[in-house]
């Protein structure tokens, strides 16, 4: 190899004759466009730009030129290697885009093949129905209340203004524990809570109750004796049976969506006075199918309403059983069934479905409801 | 209470064209529940018509008798008509339904061959008619009705019925009188009160009557009947009136006292006058009496019972059932008609202690007006003479005991507080003058409510009925006022949390009742000292079989998991959470019932919890056949008991708990194959195998895996602290160790965390492997131990004397040995 520039020799070297390195380049872009995969093209790079090849070669007598011819040799090389380097580029790219399309689909999978190796849970509807439910009262601002299950009858009955030997005493027909006159009773309603929230909480209360509540009530696709119940308690000073229907209207569209009229039906509880059966219009028909003619609705049975729940001003007597002054405060109390708003809501027909248990039934609704 | 349209016609004059489903808006809207309208004899069409029978001839070649006869309907030709029934002569004036016509139920009438004859319609029975259940004979009809007329109109044959499911507090309703009143009000009409009967003066005192017990019995009125004809036959309008309210006809007599009862809301009681002895006392039952009532039961009575007797003892209980000895029967002629005002509660009991219901007792019960015995008893001795040929005995026989008028002191814009409406004085006023109170007073009223009403006692009685009768649609929607709320509890997010891991591992949520059986404690093994076995015990269950209330969420489990299996779903995790009952020892055995006039004290409120049991919240999970299938990646996994103790670790890593797990030997459980749960030192619970004898008591499949823990024992209330992380690398080292087969890898683990020091991140156990080249009786346990120091990078020395120290303390603690 020549010492770089040490001297000047005279005769320019072969390879930078214009028409040699004309054909040094040429050869090179015709091998690069022959390279028929990434292997081939690596070895031609080696070949037409690695250190021994002609145009590194002739790119390194550059120096040795005489000055004057310097700078016209190495334009000519740059450009012959820039040729070059570029189709190596090109040929690369090219070649790496056949091998992905190759194996990527080498490495194709059916995809419909079936993963269901996890094992699928569910809560039971039930449970997050009266999470739906309480959500619509804590957005109000409320509290879940809670008491016990096994309950006294102090609690269930009296303090909720059921006389003794009133009919309204049986007709929630009662489990009683142990005997009849032990006074502890499974709780025939969530109303206990009113009491016990009264009782245990400052003034003023808003709360809602949720839970289990039993009746002597065989099972068939209607009843169970084990059922659930949620119950809204609000006193305050000045409250009046409009803040009741207030609150009625937002849970029906919080729970349901849209704005569906309310309304209420003169009823009788003993701990509300007064008392009333609360029907929202039906979700489905939205009233219409009691027009004559009408497509029937399965929902409402074509009565246009649904019938929900129950509700009314809490009894002065229950505030004062509580130790709250009903001459300055009042309440309202709002309650309805969890199976039969599930039932209504979302086409349970039989409540068997509900108590036995069948993950058939509880699969579908998933987490939330 | 079934109330026929026409019945209530007789007393308001509602619009002519009204439909019985538009008088039902109307009281629902006021506060009747009206559970249907019942639109009898809409589907009838005539012709139906009166017509005399004039000839009849016995067609006696078939299998049974069969009647030819030939009727006059008012028309030229009689006529020819065929009949089975052989209750008629000829001369008998029938109902005969025309060809064209359709009977109630949609049964077409047309002139058909039958018998060898064309019978153009048919003779028609009560029961054909829809007007009574009759269906023994063709109805005969008084001689004196026109030959012709339209049988539909004149019988009555279209009614709408409207069934309402009356409210406790509304026993007025129980009567035609409280619903017409109800609907003269809905309509503003004038309302004719069936029980404004002008009396005849007193005279001279009936059968002698005397009331002991002025608690039991405020009102007792005895009127009498003498010579009544007892084959005088209650009048078609009566009998189609109560079969429309849903009784059935009986007699005259009785009929009548029903008629009364139905259309006043008064029960009314006949006695056979002949069979009567000495003078009438209303008492309390005597120790050791006894009453044989009309349904032929022979009752032992309780001291508290309301008794109607005589010289010879009881002969009624009071307000529910009369006596076998007194009863009217289709001799009798003479009769003591009773019409009384018992008490509501001693009627109530009376109803309870013996399963004694009647239609008399249900009205007592909710509150008879006291006023109506004077009335009521006149008007059926009228009736009795009217229809049944009877001579009233003049004068009456009337005992009563004082009692306090009732009034209410009201201010006068409470409605408005209460609805939330400015109805003003003046509405106020007129509302409760139509409901039947006497009122007055300006700024506070003082109102007397009627006697038909004895549940308006409270101001707000007296407000709901101005607010019902204003319309509960005209009270405003106010916005819900805005409450700062402190949402869930922690104890409530752990609950739902919980729901949402297990769902999220794969269970599946169940709701068991909670009654179990005394067979569940052998089934699941418990020892006979077991806690578990202490379960309470319902004095009414639904059925005899579960009688107990649950100490353990797992027999409703297992149930659950076989009815699925029957079902054809094999593969199954269920899990419940609620609650299990606990009696507390030495509990007091009953809850005081304390007043109700002031807040309980605290110590009065402890008295009422002492007596309830613990009730702590439980979470149970159930596990059978597989856990994952077998599938196109491979072989299936069984559930197992490691699955049931990682339930446990799903639901105390919801309360950020790390549960200690510890071989134990507890029932249900396999003994060996039995985890104890415990957090710190609380025991949560325990989970594993199940016991071989249990899967079988239960019909499970074999191994099957169950978990229990207490939800109530975990922590909800904690924060987490957000730790330091090492941006350094880590270090890692995997040691095997050889341990007897026994020492559990709990405890290996354990000793390795505490000998590594600080410097160990985490501990996990990759491998175990028992064979050949551990010997007999060992167990090569294989961990991969990572390390990491917070503020520099390990040095392979550092690392190695971490590793080191951690295994001498394993093979300190459980005499493990470093595997070669």
């Amino acid at each position: 190899m020549s010492a770089p520039n040490k001297s000047y020799d005279p005769v320019e070297v072969s390879s930078l004759q214009p028409d040699e390195l004309d054909q040094a380049r040429d050869e090179a872009l015709a091998a690069i466009a022959a390279a028929g995969s990434l292997e081939a093209l690596k070895e031609t790079r080696l070949a037409h730009t690695g250190d021994r090849s002609p145009l590194a070669l002739a790119n390194r007598e550059i120096g040795a030129l005489p000055p004057a011819a310097r700078a016209e040799a190495g334009k000519r090389i740059g450009a012959a290697r820039g040729a070059v380097a570029q189709a190596l580029k090109t040929r690369q790219a090219e070649l790496e885009e056949e091998r992905d399309q190759r194996v990527l689909v080498e490495e194709a999978v059916d995809v419909t093949l079936p993963w269901d190796r996890a094992p699928r849970g569910a809560r039971h509807p039930l449970t997050t129905m009266q999470e739906r439910m309480a959500d619509v009262f804590l957005s109000m601002g409320f509290e879940i209340a809670e008491g016990p299950e096994i309950e006294a009858e102090w609690f269930n009955f009296d303090a909720l203004n059921f006389k003794p030997d009133h009919p309204a005493r049986t007709m929630q027909d009662t489990f009683f524990v142990e005997s009849e006159d032990t006074g502890v009773v499974l709780r025939t309603h969530t109303s206990p809570v009113q009491a016990r929230a009264l009782l245990s909480r400052e003034l003023p209360v808003y709360v809602v109750a949720l839970g289990k509540t039993f009746r002597t009530d065989e099972l068939d696709a209607t009843h169970t004796p084990v059922f659930h119940q949620m119950e809204g308690l609000a006193v305050d000073e000045g409250l009046t049976m409009a803040d009741l229907k207030g609150a009625i209207d937002a849970f029906v569209t919080g729970l349901f969506g849209g704005h569906l009229p309310v309304r209420l039906r003169p009823s009788y509880f003993p701990f509300t006075e007064p008392s009333a059966e609360v029907d929202m219009q039906c979700f489905v028909c939205r009233g219409a199918s009691i027009e004559l003619g009408a497509e029937p609705c399965r929902t409402c049975g074509s009565e246009g309403w649904i019938e929900i729940g129950g509700c009314g001003m809490v009894n002065p007597r229950v505030l004062t059983a509580a130790g709250v002054d009903p001459e300055r405060y009042s309440g309202w109390a709002f309650g309805l069934g969890v199976e039969r708003t599930l039932m209504f809501r979302h086409g349970v027909k039989d409540m068997h479905d509900m108590v036995e248990g069948d993950i058939r039934f509880t699969l579908p609704f998933g987490m939330e409801i | 209470m079934r109330v026929p349209l026409s019945w209530l016609r007789e007393y308001v004059d509602l619009p002519a064209g009204l439909t019985g489903r538009e008088l039902a808006a109307e009281l629902i809207a006021a506060g009747l529940e009206v559970e249907t309208v019942d639109a009898a004899g809409a589907d009838l069409t005539g012709p139906l018509v009166i017509g005399k029978v004039l000839a009849i001839e016995e067609l006696t070649e078939f299998k049974k008798p069969i009647r030819w006869c030939q009727v006059d309907v008012g028309n030229p030709e009689p006529q020819n008509l065929i009949c089975g029934a052989r209750n008629f002569g000829v001369g008998d004036v029938v109902a005969v339904v025309l060809p064209g016509a359709v009977l109630p139920g949609g049964f077409a009438v047309g002139a058909r061959q039958t018998y060898g004859k064309l019978s153009e319609g048919m003779i028609c029975s009560m029961r054909e008619m829809g007007i009574g259940d009759d269906h023994d004979g063709i109805l005969v009809l008084p001689a004196d009705t026109p030959i012709g007329a339209d049988a539909i109109e004149l019988l009555g044959l279209r009614d709408d019925v409207l069934d309402i499911a009356v409210t406790p507090d509304r026993g007025y309703c129980l009567s035609i009188r409280g619903v017409a009143r109800e609907a003269a009000i809905a309509y503003g009409l004038p309302f004719r009160d069936p029980a404004a009967v002008e009396l005849p003066a007193d005279g001279a005192e009936s059968y002698p009557a005397a009331i002991a017990d002025p608690a039991a019995c405020d009102r007792f009125v005895l009127r009498e009947v003498r010579g009544l004809d007892p084959a005088a036959k209650t009048p078609l309008w009566m009998q189609v009136r109560l079969h429309r309210a849903g009784m059935r006809p009986v007699s005259l007599a009785v009929d009548v006292t029903n008629y009364l009862m139905l259309e006043l809301g008064q029960p009314l009681h006949a006695f056979d006058r002949t069979k009567l002895t000495g003078p009438i006392v209303v008492r309390r039952a005597a120790p050791g009496e006894q009453l044989e009532t009309l349904d032929h039961v022979k009752r032992a009575l309780d001291p508290e019972d309301i008794l109607i007797t005589d010289d010879s003892g009881a002969i009624s209980m009071a307000g529910t059932m009369g006596g076998l000895t007194t009863e009217i029967d289709g001799s009798s002629t003479d009769m003591v008609i009773e019409a009384a005002h018992f008490d509501e509660i001693g009627i109530a009991r009376m109803v309870r202690r013996h399963r004694l219901h009647s239609e008399a007792s249900y009205r007592f019960e909710r509150g008879v007006d006291r006023e109506l015995p004077l009335q009521a008893s006149y008007r059926a001795v009228r009736l009795l003479a009217e229809l049944g040929g009877a001579q009233v005995v003049p004068g009456l026989t009337h005992a009563q005991a004082p009692v306090p008028p009732v009034t209410v002191a009201i201010r006068a814009d409470h409605p408005d507080r209460v609805a939330g409406v400015a109805y003003g004085r003046e509405t106020v006023l007129k509302r409760l003058s139509e409901v039947g109170c006497a009122v007055r007073g300006e700024d506070v009223l003082i109102v007397t409510p009627p006697s038909w009403r004895p549940d308006l006692t409270d101001p707000n009685d007296l407000a709901e009925e101005v607010i019902r009768l204003e319309g509960y649609d005209n009270i405003p929607v106010r916005r819900p006022r805005s409450v700062a709320g402190r949402g869930l509890t922690p104890g409530q997010r752990l609950r739902r949390r919980t729901g949402r891991a297990l769902a999220g591992a794969g269970y599946v949520e169940v709701l068991n009742y909670p009654f179990v059986s005394e067979r569940d404690w052998d089934a699941l093994q418990l020892p006979a000292d077991d806690a578990r076995r202490g379960a309470l015990r319902l004095a009414n269950p639904l059925s005899d079989d579960e009688p107990l209330l649950r100490t353990t969420l797992l027999p409703g489990l297992f149930r659950a998991a076989v009815r699925n299996i029957g079902r054809g779903s094999a593969d199954l995790a269920l899990f419940e959470t609620g609650l299990v009952y606990r009696p507390r020892p030495g509990a007091p055995s009953r809850s005081p019932r304390l007043g109700v006039d002031r807040r309980p004290t605290a110590a009065e409120l402890a008295t009422i919890e002492a007596a309830l049991p613990d009730q702590p919240y439980r979470v149970a999970v159930v596990l059978t056949g597989d856990r994952e299938p077998a599938g196109w990646w491979g072989p299936s996994r069984p559930a197992g008991w490691a699955d049931a103790v990682e339930a446990a670790r799903t639901v105390a890593r919801e309360a950020s708990a790390e549960v200690t797990v510890t071989a134990d030997q507890h029932a249900p459980w396999h003994p060996g194959r039995c985890a104890a749960l415990h957090v710190g030192d609380t025991l949560l619970g325990h989970a594993g195998e199940l016991h071989p004898r249990v899967i079988q008591a239960y019909g499970l499949p074999p191994r099957t895996c169950a978990m229990e823990l207490e939800l109530s024992r975990l922590d909800p209330g904690f924060t987490v602290q957000a730790g330091h992380l090492s941006t350094y690398p880590v270090a890692t080292r995997d040691v095997a160790l050889i341990v007897d087969a026994p020492v559990a890898a709990a405890s290996v683990e354990a000793a390795l965390r505490a000998g590594a020091g600080d410097l160990l991140e985490s501990i996990r156990l990759f491998d175990v492997y028992t064979g050949e080249q551990v010997g007999e009786g060992r167990k090569s346990l294989a961990y991969a131990l990572r390390f990491r120091a917070p503020d520099r990078t390990l040095t392979a020395e550092e690392t190695t004397a971490s590793r080191d120290a951690a295994v001498a303390e394993a093979t300190r603690r459980t005499g493990a040995a470093l595997r070669a």
